[in-house]
């Protein structure tokens, strides 16, 4: 008998996997923003020659590119992060009415816990609301499958799909057995405005239309048609759970005695199974981290069920977690008397060796303005030591509030405001504000902060990098250019490793009465442009050294105080900055090559 | 198959400090081995210097990425005081190696905190049942074969001893994780990493 070919399983993270799904569904077109935990799905597409992959300038954008691709006969597909959907919500609810032509698949990635996030929000309740079916895998093998079947699912039922991913999903790996890639097939063009232009009169039929579909998905997942929407594994009789993604694998960590009916298509939910599983157990438990989305449809079909009055409403959830809810919890032995051991200081992230953005809010501290922050690395400068930032709420955001900051104040409070938003982020969202601000007469001070890359997310290329995703040459943004076409008249460059050159530029631009931009243009200490001379990294000339610590205190992750009582720069960290030089009052730090 | 082998293995320490690799790694070993593995990292903003953890976890079947307090039969601490921080998840009868280094986090610098004095001497001293807490200079070892980068690799060189997985399954999945170039410099380490616990221990 022969022996089947056995190819050996690769470990993928959930984000290669769903990026192995796309390719292998044929998908022609992937746009994206980055944002954590989605990033790496781009990334990955992006090494597969025969996709289109980029960097849009934001999630908006992205799901655009993506919806014409569909609409263009291809298979297209957005990743974002969650607070990214909200950004590209507009497209997605219309596109619910419009539906597809090639398959279209929106990938959003929840942070539970917040890893790395600003809020914790739930995007299952954007396919309720805005009518879409929604998967979500459990582990790297049903990123793969999930995705890859979503595209034809898209194109059978007339709709984008969305495929819901949480932080465990996306940063774990696993084993895949990965498949053949299908060809990429470019369907014909056909014009349909009754189907695609949403004017009232048109879109008043396409939402007649909408309706049915779901009714129409229902039905057929729980006839049992549609791919990876549910497994029932039987238990006891006694504990039944309903539960998808990385809540699935804790309950099998933690109750493996109990029944388990396992969603892998969250919207619309296949009720009837449900109904009889219901059935088959004495007590019915549903498991999912964040918002009660399941347990609210289970309740609203009239099924008995317990849910968020025994699991928290926040954070991920733990095997442990589980056990203390629905089970005896189990007592494991540790290695250590863990309560005569002295508790561990925290230790938050900070902003790396020779960052740019470190000298900036150290004037910015100095200066005691108030700081309308952004999201990126920077967001770090509302930390110790600088603790310049006052405010930070969404991508874009610190430039309509710096202006709100100006408006309430008759313009007085401007005069000690300033709003600080990344390359990046000002890309992203930023532009249409300062536009705004100028439009309406403010007198705020905008700097950007130009590290010449998407920095916090792991180093994607943008439009003001002179580089594509592949790393290829692009057309570089010319940010002054920009400002000065918006209408901008006082714009600013500075290095912010220069801290009194920042001080000085800052003041004077709050003090102008118009829009004022600052641009402090230095790369990330990370990127190739920004990594710093070795031959200069800093010394320390003990003889003139006081001990005064005021070096220390900038905390670069290069310089501790060392056993004997000075400061010690750790050559393997340093990035050769030299701004710990510029805030010793006693010349004692020195770049190489300087004699001692 | 290896259906006996069954092994949690936590990776801790500062954002940079190659935890990722190393957890790759160890993916591709439970690979060759025939077994299913989860490995679960830290992406983001985390990695900025703070403190970060890679679960490991690989056994005939895996459910849960995570590894649970008291769970881990290894914890490899890359820093000191991440030896402490993440000391709750070493079970008793498992072992923690340290590397000898101190990176003082940003609270500790400002003198807002104190750095804990003796931390490994602290753990030694309080272990539980047959626990065991190896201390090992691995960025020197990792200097000497090359490159301090290679840190992570003299840690797994280390635990490679006390696992019952033969040293030549780590040597392919150095050859498979890490390009030509980098090859001999891992394995070097590996090396260095796993003679420092030969010659410390009788096995």
């Amino acid at each position: 008998m022969s022996q089947p070919v056995m190819t050996e399983k690769q470990i993928l993270l959930g984000n290669e996997a769903i990026a192995r799904g796309a390719y292998e569904a044929g998908v022609k077109v992937v746009s994206s923003y980055p944002g954590t935990p989605s990033t790496e799905i781009t990334e990955n597409a992006a090494k597969y020659p025969r996709i289109a992959t980029e960097w849009a300038t934001n999630e908006k954008v992205g799901l655009e590119v993506s919806y014409g691709a569909s609409l263009g006969g291809g298979r297209a597909m957005s990743c974002m992060k969650h607070v990214g959907l909200n950004v590209a919500a507009d497209p997605l609810f219309t596109a619910s009415y419009t539906g597809v032509n090639g398959g279209l698949v929106v990938v959003v990635a929840d942070d539970p816990g917040m890893h790395s996030s600003q809020n914790e929000q739930d995007s299952r309740h954007y396919a309720r609301s805005a009518k879409l079916m929604m998967f979500e895998p459990s582990d790297s093998q049903e990123c793969l499958d999930m995705t890859r079947a979503a595209f034809a699912l898209s194109e059978k039922y007339d709709t984008p799909v969305m495929l819901r991913v949480t932080t465990r999903v996306a940063h774990s790996r696993t084993p895949v057995s990965v498949g053949e890639p299908q060809d990429q097939v470019i369907k014909p063009y056909v014009k349909d405005t009754m189907k695609f232009v949403m004017m009232p009169g048109m879109a008043i039929k396409r939402h007649v239309v909408v309706e049915q579909r779901q009714a129409q998905v229902a039905n057929d997942a729980d006839q049992g048609m549609i791919p990876n929407a549910f497994s029932v594994k039987t238990g006891d009789g006694q504990l039944g759970i309903i539960t998808s993604g990385m809540a699935y694998q804790y309950v099998r960590g933690a109750l493996p005695q109990a029944a388990i009916f396992k969603l892998g298509l969250v919207y619309p939910l296949p009720l009837a199974q449900i109904r009889a599983f219901a059935q088959t157990v004495e007590r019915l438990v549903i498991v999912e981290e964040l918002d009660p989305f399941l347990e609210t449809e289970i309740k609203a079909a009239g099924i008995v069920c317990e849910g968020k009055a025994l699991l928290t409403l926040q954070g991920e959830y733990s095997v442990a977690r589980l056990k203390a809810a629905l089970a005896e919890a189990t007592i494991l032995a540790p290695a250590f008397d863990l309560a005569s051991l002295e508790p561990a200081p925290a230790r938050p992230p900070v902003m790396c060796a020779g960052c740019p953005h470190k000298g900036l809010f150290m004037a910015l501290s100095r200066l005691k303005v108030i700081v309308a922050g952004d999201i990126g690395c920077y967001t770090l400068g509302a930390l110790a030591p600088t603790h310049a930032m006052d405010v930070c709420l969404c991508m874009g955001a610190s430039v309509g509030m710096a202006h709100g900051i100006d408006k309430v104040s008759d313009t007085e409070m401007s005069r000690k405001t300033v709003a600080v938003i990344g390359d990046s982020t000002f890309l992203h969202t930023g532009i249409s504000s300062l536009i705004n601000s100028v439009y309406n007469r403010s007198t705020s001070t905008l700097i950007i902060l130009d590290n010449s890359i998407t920095g916090m997310t792991g180093h994607q290329q943008n439009a003001a990098s002179g580089l594509n995703i592949h790393n290829q040459g692009a057309p570089e943004l010319d940010l002054v250019a920009l400002v000065r076409a918006i209408g901008v008249t006082a714009i600013h460059e500075v290095d912010p490793a220069d801290i009194r050159a920042c001080q000085r530029v800052i003041k004077q631009a709050i003090d102008e009465p118009m829009v004022s931009v600052v641009i402090a243009k230095r790369p990330c200490a990370l990127i190739p442009s920004g990594i710093g001379d070795k031959d200069h990294v800093v010394h320390l000339d003990k003889d003139l050294c006081t001990r005064c610590m005021a070096c220390i205190k900038i905390m670069c992750p290069a310089l501790q105080k060392g056993p004997d009582g000075y400061p010690h720069v750790d050559p393997n960290i340093c990035n050769s900055c030299h701004l710990c030089t510029r805030v010793c009052g006693f010349g004692a730090l020195k770049a190489g090559g300087e004699a001692i | 198959m290896n259906q006996a082998i069954s092994l949690n293995i936590a990776l801790v320490g500062v954002g940079g400090q190659g935890t990722l690799v190393a957890g790759k790694l160890l993916g591709t070993v439970a690979t060759i081995l025939g077994l299913e593995v989860k490995v679960s990292e830290v992406h983001g903003m985390s990695q900025r210097g703070g403190s970060v953890i890679t679960y490991v976890r690989m056994a005939e079947h895996v459910a849960s990425p995570i590894i649970e307090p008291a769970e881990a039969d290894f914890v490899l601490a890359f820093e000191e005081l991440e030896a402490l921080r993440w000391a709750y998840l070493l079970k008793a009868g498992g072992s923690m190696m340290v590397n000898t280094m101190q990176t003082l986090p940003a609270s500790v610098a400002i003198g807002a905190a104190a750095y804990p004095q003796d931390i490994i001497e602290a753990l030694d001293s309080k272990t539980i049942g047959n626990s065991h807490v190896f201390a090992v200079d691995a960025q020197k070892l990792a200097d000497e074969a090359g490159s301090y980068k290679a840190t992570n690799i003299v840690m797994l060189g280390a635990m490679s001893r006390l696992t019952p997985i033969d040293e030549k399954v780590f040597t392919q999945a150095i050859d498979r994780v890490f390009p030509e170039k980098f090859r001999a410099i891992n394995h070097k380490a590996f090396q260095s990493g796993s003679d420092i616990i030969k010659y410390t221990c009788e096995f």
